[in-house]
């Protein structure tokens, strides 16, 4: 008997007959109250990590591999070890600021189930010694800034947060902060700026890892709020109860987004590196197929910054490496699915304008670059196009990027993948970013682009007349 | 007058002891004036200066940077339609062609009644209930060209339902009740290793 269905009180979720993990109190309408939250094992993972050391609960978390949820993919107990011993305070600083197109699992997380959250907060707040924990939530998420406003108030009266959590003598507040409207602040040094009260633009690296120098120059980890909401059932289960989900590279779940044509696009948690692109689309438990008498033409596998695949890489499963060696990324869990009545080039130029607009100026080949890829675009578009102007989109992109970009195998054309990551000539990954959509049509649709130019490169010149000039 | 009113003083000396750096706080403060005022003034960027130690210039220079910050009159409702990828698949764009004429102004535009700010914005974190839009950050979702003109409608005729007038986001926030912190101080004042750290040491795991 399936039970599969959308859930009205949180539009977009479908709840499947998949092992849940972060999703597990979803169905419940009520999911976000402390009373809810407590009836259904609610700080019990909490509970459990108190029974141990510190030190015990940071080796559960390097043992279960809990790779981080935001985007890299980096495992969290490996980037909690890069704290410099010592060098106290430490802090936490929880990434709510979920804004790359087609991702929204983690406003799903704040809004139903606040709690779970805060929960992750404290067993990381706890294991690590951290002095205090900032939940940075996205501007425009009033919603999961008032469910967790009100969880907080509410675990504050209980005595779950603040001083002598549950009676021990591990203490520690969590400060609910709010952005105000920029993509780029999902970058974890740009993160802390953010949060120091600057504009919220990336730091220098090295230190690559916020773990060294971060918030008030002090050691910070900077986590995904899926991630940490992972970590109150790993508590309570345990590593190998955890590992029994996904496969040895990426146990545990993870929640996917996948919007466009599909039947029943949604946000669905999967088994991580066993489910493939292929059951995802087209299985009954989950987007039932591409939208009725299309076909699937290609799909962004990992939120607006990933390279495109094609229906050659179906049988993929998703996970980081066999994805990252076909050409792309996971990203952030967000898939976009179109089918052939989409125009490549519009499409391209959609997500291209994005980068454009959310470019902080920092570095000059995105500022400069992002701006002119969405100009060439869209003269290409508008019927302005010359012919050069598809090299000249490739040479701006190899400015920022340069070298072969990832792209996916093309049999057709006899090329081959081009692994992931890219290279580039900027401080974060906005700028290479804004390269994938461009090079991942070009490559495979070239005559789209073709077909769109109408200008010619040069004028042409006018035959002098015998009587001479003026 | 656009300095913070005596209760939203109380309120922003409330946040800003949530902060170990008075700075932190400049964010939420600018949120908090923008609910005041509807925008951003002058004043009140000289009053958070006051409040957080800071200089006028250095809280306009953080402001600036972020979209949701307005510096100038705006509609009591801001329209956000998004036009990103997934919502263009499913009809953003024409979302935003049929709000441009319901409301006779191009997105970026206030209509002359002061009611309603349109703007084409990127990806709002609803990307399978598409088209989507925002109005002051509370959702609408999957919204067809009808729905959006009775949308328009009850607002015209004061029927907002949940929605506040721009500038609020959460309609509660968050409070430490006196005695229940764990006291938030300046990273200078919390250099020793939290006390907990010591189970670490000791054989059962007790402190």
């Amino acid at each position: 008997m399936p039970t599969h269905a959308y859930v009205p009180h949180a539009p977009g979720y479908v709840d499947n007959d998949g092992p849940k993990i972060v999703t597990s109190r979803f169905p419940h309408e009520d999911s976000y109250t402390l009373e809810r939250y407590e009836a259904t094992g609610g700080y019990d993972g909490l509970r459990a990590a108190l029974a141990k050391k510190p030190s015990e609960v940071h080796d559960d978390v390097r043992e279960a591999t809990v790779l981080g949820r935001g985007g890299a993919g980096f495992p969290a107990g490996v980037k909690w070890g890069f704290m410099p011993p010592g060098k106290y305070p430490y802090y936490l600083v929880v990434n709510g600021d979920e804004s790359e197109p087609g991702t929204y699992k983690d406003r799903l997380l704040m809004e139903r189930d606040p709690h779970q959250l805060i929960e992750g907060c404290l067993i990381t707040c706890y294991a690590l010694g951290l002095a205090q924990c900032f939940l940075y939530v996205r501007g425009e998420m009033a919603l999961a800034q008032e469910r967790i406003a009100v969880a907080l108030n509410d675990a504050y009266a209980k005595g779950l947060v603040g001083k002598n959590i549950l009676g021990t003598d591990f203490s520690v507040d969590i400060t609910l902060t709010w952005g105000a409207g920029a993509y780029i602040v999902g970058e974890e040094t740009a993160l802390i700026e953010s949060l120091e009260g600057n504009r919220g633009m990336p730091r220098l690296k090295p230190p690559y890892f916020p773990a060294a120098i971060g918030l008030y120059g002090q050691p910070t980890i900077v986590n995904n709020v899926e991630t940490l909401s992972n970590l109150p059932w790993l508590m309570l289960n345990g590593p190998s109860q955890y590992k029994t989900y996904g496969s040895e590279d990426s146990p545990g779940t993870r929640m996917i987004a996948v919007s466009g044509h599909v039947n029943r696009p949604g946000v669905y948690e999967i088994e991580q590196g066993v489910t493939t692109f292929r059951d995802l689309f087209y299985s009954d438990n989950f987007c039932q197929g591409i939208r009725e008498g299309h076909e699937l033409k290609m799909f962004v596998p990992g939120g607006g910054s990933a390279p495109w695949f094609f229906p050659e890489q179906l049988d993929l499963p998703l996970e980081a490496r066999p994805v990252g060696a076909a050409g792309s990324m996971l990203g952030s869990g967000a898939i976009m699915v179109m089918d052939e009545t989409t125009d490549a080039v519009k499409a391209a130029l959609r997500l291209v304008r994005f980068y454009a607009r959310e470019s902080c100026g920092k570095c000059t080949p995105c500022r400069e670059g992002t701006t002119w890829e969405e100009r060439v675009l869209q003269r290409i578009l508008d019927g302005e196009g010359r012919p050069s102007d598809i090299d000249m989109l490739l040479d701006i992109a190899d400015n920022i990027s340069p070298g072969p970009y990832p792209n996916a195998a093309d049999p057709s054309q006899g090329l081959e993948a081009v692994p992931f990551p890219p290279k580039q000539t900027t401080i974060c990954p906005l700028g290479p970013s804004s390269v994938a959509p461009i090079t991942s049509t070009i490559r495979r649709f070239r005559h789209e682009y073709e077909a769109k130019i109408t200008k010619r490169d040069s004028i042409p010149v006018m035959a002098e007349t015998s009587e001479g000039g003026s | 007058m656009s300095r913070f009113s005596d209760a939203n003083l109380a309120i922003a000396d409330d946040i800003i002891s949530r902060y170990p750096v008075k700075k932190s706080a400049l964010i939420p403060l600018l949120h908090l004036a923008q609910e005041q005022e509807g925008y951003v003034t002058d004043d009140a960027m000289r009053h958070i200066a006051e409040l957080t130690d800071t200089t006028p210039a250095e809280v306009k220079g953080t402001g600036s940077f972020y979209e949701m910050f307005k510096f100038h009159p705006v509609g009591a409702y801001m329209v956000n339609v998004c036009t990103n990828l997934s919502c263009q698949l499913l009809g953003g764009e024409e979302l935003l062609d049929h709000a441009e004429k319901t409301l006779g102004v191009k997105a970026g535009g206030t209509t002359a009644d002061g009611m309603f700010t349109l703007e084409d914005v990127e990806c709002i974190a609803a990307c399978t209930e598409a088209p989507c839009l925002q109005v002051n950050y509370r959702y609408k979702l999957r919204i067809s060209h009808d729905e959006f003109d009775e949308m328009i409608a009850d607002l015209r005729a004061g029927k907002a339902g949940d929605i506040p007038e721009h500038g609020t986001l959460a309609t509660i926030r968050q409070s430490i009740p006196a005695g229940m912190g764990a006291g938030i101080v300046p990273p200078e004042e919390a250099s020793e290793a939290p006390v907990w750290l010591a189970r670490n040491d000791s054989p059962d795991g007790e402190s």
